[in-house]
């Protein structure tokens, strides 16, 4: 069917795309990368027509070494892990009650997934405000009828807040995928362990588990390149403050605020790298399944 | 018996389902419910949940105080034109990707997909800086270029995956009974796909008007869209629950009736064909 001609043309049909999407790669990280081997401080006075100072790994050494790094590194993994275990451990009993025959089953699925779909500012400020804030919130109304002291929430418990507004807006990603799962998995297999008498939790373990390791795997995957640049988020909430800044908002800080692009943009190259170890394991399992 | 059995585990399943579905769903209802709340009932305690005197005022007061509109304008420009764009440049790549593969075609669809890896915040200061440079930051134009990029690898994704479940079969047959290359896209192909389209537009509307990276980076006062107008409630509007509930719920109302007829292209569009 594909002839010499109409390969010629599916080149030339594919060519913008590819063209676009190879100068949004190749520009703006050989400039990172560029500037992550100068010393480059706009605010004072440094500008790129002028040159810049050529300082080496210098800025590789001083983003690992800077006090705010490791702290960092460690806020980034509690909430991308905290994340990952709430929406996947959720998500999995959510998508099996989901699954079931039960009355209204399309409104239900409405209500749980329509979190997904509020942008990250107003679900953020929403949380923020009308439920956790010390005073007003929601959350302060209902310690206070149980006679116990408010938590003033995104202060003095900055990270696991965090957490909560992100699994709350995640939950319906993770929920939907793995009922997409289970409704593919073959009701015979389930009736016939039924029928052998094998009890509930061993259907779980030994069927519906294994059907959904791969669902699970995806999502785990997918959600971790999200999570890892969370950042309005935090933007809108603490603003990094309270031991909430995560790697993400640590080089926005840097490059944006701070000014200092020669540092940040040693930091992007970190980012980089890691959402690459991460996206190396996605592409896997995605490239396998093209071939089927 | 059996029946009752069911039928009773059927109750029981539909209560729970319900229960969690509401408290899910509750800081989105409580949103809304407070959007029509005067300001000193929006704090009362104990919270009031119906039986409040229903108002208007705070959407009149948000449009008057901060030219809602506008904003609202600048997102449906935004997510509109980008989307639309990012359709057509994708729609003939996708298209020969699946009518005529060839041994790239998965090196190059899965090097798409690593360009969507790639963290905002790493390329954050070029596209600033090239975005200064060509006198484009706080554009709508400088936005819809970075989201059709954005969400470019996605589209393209999303459209291959619709385009290969058309049968070749049925393109090879039309062209026996003598169609025309033409007509052949016009009156086959072109109806088998315009489904598959209709999704990929629908969802990547959504996520351009959810993007909040770019947005709020690279936007200020001429350009911003809602994603941003709301972040400047942080504070101290914020603290103004009613109407910050009413911003809120003006920004999230489209995106949630829009959304209910994309649940199944979400998990498509965002597996990237991975769990179907």
């Amino acid at each position: 069917m594909a002839t010499k001609a109409s390969r010629s043309a599916a080149r030339v049909m594919m060519a913008p795309a590819v063209i676009l999407l190879l100068g949004w790669m190749l520009v703006p990280l050989t400039l990172t990368l560029f500037f992550s081997f100068k010393k480059y401080l706009p605010l004072r006075g440094d500008k790129w027509q002028n040159g810049l100072e050529w300082v080496g790994f210098e800025n590789y050494s001083r983003f690992l070494s800077s006090s705010s790094f490791w702290p960092a590194v460690t806020t980034t993994l509690i909430i991308v892990l905290g994340v990952l275990i709430i929406t996947v451990c959720l998500g999995v009993l959510l998508a099996l009650l989901l699954d079931q025959p039960m009355w209204g089953q399309g409104v239900v699925r409405i209500l749980v997934i329509a979190p997904f779909f509020v942008m990250p500012t107003v679900s953020a400020l929403v949380w923020k405000n009308m439920f956790m804030d010390p005073t007003n919130g929601l959350f302060a109304h209902l310690w206070r009828f149980f006679g116990a002291e408010p938590v003033a929430w995104l202060s003095e418990a900055s990270l696991p807040s965090i957490v909560i507004i992100v699994s709350w807006q995640w939950l319906p990603f993770a929920t939907l995928i793995l009922l997409t799962a289970i409704q593919s998995l073959d009701s015979e297999q389930l009736e016939a362990a039924e029928m052998d008498g094998a009890p509930a939790l061993k259907r779980f373990a030994y069927i519906i588990l294994p059907h959904l390791g791969r669902a699970i795997t995806i999502v785990i995957l997918i959600q971790t390149i999200f999570l890892l640049s969370i950042f309005a988020e935090i933007f809108v909430t603490t603003g990094g403050a309270f031991g909430s800044r995560t790697l993400t908002y640590l080089i926005f800080q840097r490059v944006l605020e701070s000014q200092n692009i020669g540092l940040g943009s040693a930091g992007g190259v970190y980012a980089i790298i890691l959402a690459n170890i991460v996206a190396i394991f996605l592409m896997r399992i995605v490239g396998k399944n093209l071939d089927t | 018996m059996a029946r009752s059995v069911t039928s009773q585990r059927k109750l029981i399943n539909t209560g729970l389902a319900w229960l969690i579905g509401l408290i899910i769903f509750f800081p989105i209802l409580w949103t809304i419910l407070t959007s029509f709340k005067t300001e000193a009932q929006a704090i009362n305690d104990p919270p009031i949940f119906l039986f409040f005197d229903w108002t208007l005022e705070n959407y009149a007061i948000v449009q008057e105080r901060s030219d809602y509109m506008r904003f609202l304008w600048n997102s449906v420009i935004i997510a509109g034109v980008s989307t639309l764009l990012g359709v057509m440049i994708a729609v003939p790549a996708a298209w020969s990707m699946a009518f005529v593969p060839s041994k790239r075609t998965k090196d190059i669809l899965l090097w798409m997909l690593s360009t969507k890896m790639l963290p905002a915040v790493g390329v954050l200061y070029p596209i600033y800086l090239i975005f200064i440079e060509l006198g484009i930051l706080d554009t709508r134009v400088g936005l819809i270029v970075v989201l059709m990029l954005v969400n470019l690898p996605i589209i393209v994704w999303m459209l291959y995956t619709y385009f290969k479940e058309i049968p070749g079969e049925i393109l090879e047959a039309a062209r026996m009974d003598g169609a025309s290359l033409r007509s052949e896209i016009l009156y086959v192909l072109t109806p088998m796909a315009v489904p598959g389209i209709a999704s990929t537009l629908l969802l990547n509307f959504i996520l351009a008007w959810n993007e909040a990276f770019w947005t709020l980076n690279l936007t200020a006062a001429n350009a911003a869209p809602l994603t941003a107008f709301i972040a400047s409630y942080s504070s101290p509007e914020g603290l103004f629950y009613a109407k910050l509930s009413a911003a809120s719920t003006m920004a999230i109302a489209p995106i949630l009736i829009l959304g209910w007829f994309s649940q199944k292209q979400l998990v498509r569009g965002l597996t990237f064909g991975a769990v179907k």
